[in-house]
């Protein structure tokens, strides 16, 4: 295949490039980083800037996402800083730098699978809103079934002084005539319905 | 994302001081063996019994043994260094492996003829835990200079590294055990060396390992 490149003494990498134009820049790019390995800036930010897509493409392969790819590149780069005194100028560099992006990238997908492996999915979440009205859909489901089962467990007088007072939000005058309940009964009644209500709902 | 990239670049760059580069890994490997050559040299000369064991030698199936032994070291000790560089190939891994078949080979043979002839006494384990104790003492200075070498290259699969290591350092410490050794090697002797062998590169593998999970300094 012409378009790999086979490194000496080394096991095949596949290069994920439009080979000709690398193998070029391979030799541009080892003459950078040996004047970085001796403290020149300019050409190791020349370097870093340059194998940025070569860097994309080989982490490209492991990460879908953009975002993954970006934070793989990024270990790659700090990966590169920090065993840049391992590069031998003599060996090619595309080489060095794919084993060890391959390999960074690889660590990383574990390292996220990992973690999803502990991590739980609660999909409900993201669907509570900071203003409590937006989540009556979500706490209907949730409350609807536990709720309706503590107003039936409810003895008659509080389950009624509940439905008219609190659900169909009678006024306590009204209320009172449509129950035949005196007002002070209904202010009892509803008292004692949401202690219990509570009570069952939370266990106290 | 990009940005973040960007930012990174940057401070790599403003972060760029100039770097010593790492000589060559054979050159390397072949410098920390001459010094525990040297090492053990000097041991050798001054506690080992040289008469017995300059007897022992004319045994040539004990030679090839000590001989299977050594190689298995040095190889697996160059191997190592070359593991410890990215861009070096895995099979590197692999080279240290004839050796050890040649080791174990040679001598399984003449603890099974010891076994044979001697019988059941051939079993025991008395010496055979001087020998535990003495790889095991023998690995661990071995054990830390030559990882302490071996992390100068970062290595991107430090636990691989480690365990090559370990098998060098083990049958570095086995080679010159036979110094100190005046008598045969029996079944119980080798599956004692084979276990001491296990307990210093898993050690040497586990100690990477602990090393890797802390976060990097710098």
């Amino acid at each position: 295949m012409a378009q790999m490149v086979t490194p000496r003494g080394a096991d095949s990498v596949e290069m994920p490039l439009t080979a000709s134009n690398e193998i070029a820049s391979d030799g541009e790019w080892s003459r950078l980083m040996a004047a970085a390995q001796a403290g020149d800036r300019a050409a190791y930010e020349r370097l870093l800037r340059d194998i940025l897509p070569f860097i994309r493409a080989i982490v490209g392969r492991q990460h879908r996402t953009h975002d993954r790819v970006e934070d793989a590149v990024q270990d790659v780069l700090l990966t590169l800083h920090r065993v840049r005194h391992t590069y031998d100028p003599s060996r090619p560099f595309a080489h060095w730098l794919a084993t060890l992006a391959r390999r960074r990238s690889i660590d990383l997908l574990r390292r996220k699978s990992r973690m999803a492996a502990f991590e739980i999915a609660d999909e409900a979440a993201y669907e509570t809103f900071a203003d409590p009205g937006a989540n009556s859909e979500q706490e209907r489901r949730e409350w609807g079934g536990a709720l309706s089962g503590a107003m039936a467990a409810l003895p008659a007088r509080q389950r009624q002084a509940i439905e008219l007072t609190k659900l169909r939000e009678m006024p306590l005058a009204e209320a009172s005539r449509a129950s035949g309940m005196s007002i002070g009964a209904l202010k009892v009644n509803v008292h004692r319905a949401i202690k219990a209500m509570r009570k069952r709902l939370t266990g106290e | 994302m990009r940005e973040a990239t960007e930012l990174i670049i940057e401070r790599l760059v403003a972060d760029a001081r100039p770097v010593r580069r790492l000589r060559p890994p054979t050159l390397r490997a072949a410098l920390w063996l001459l010094a525990i050559a040297a090492v053990a040299a000097v041991a050798v000369l001054l506690f080992a019994d040289l008469d017995v064991a300059g007897r022992r030698l004319h045994d040539p199936k004990l030679l090839a043994e000590m001989i299977a032994t050594l190689l298995t070291g040095v190889a697996a000790v160059v191997a190592a260094f070359h593991l410890s560089l990215p861009d070096r190939s895995p099979a590197w891994a692999l080279l240290p492996l004839p050796f050890l078949a040649a080791w174990i080979a040679s001598s399984g043979y003449s603890c099974y003829r010891h076994w044979i002839s001697f019988g059941p006494d051939g079993w025991q384990l008395g010496e055979s835990a001087h020998c535990l104790r003495f790889i095991l003492a023998i690995s661990l200075p071995l054990g830390i200079s030559l990882l302490l070498l071996l992390r100068r290259a970062a290595p991107l699969a430090p636990v691989r590294v480690a365990a090559i290591a370990g098998l060098g350092i083990a049958a570095i410490a086995a080679f010159v055990l036979q110094f100190f050794h005046p008598f045969d090697v029996t079944f119980m002797d080798l599956a004692v060396h084979l276990g001491a062998v296990a307990i210093v590169v898993a050690a040497a593998s586990l100690v990477e390992r602990a090393a890797q999970r802390r976060p990097a300094a710098g």
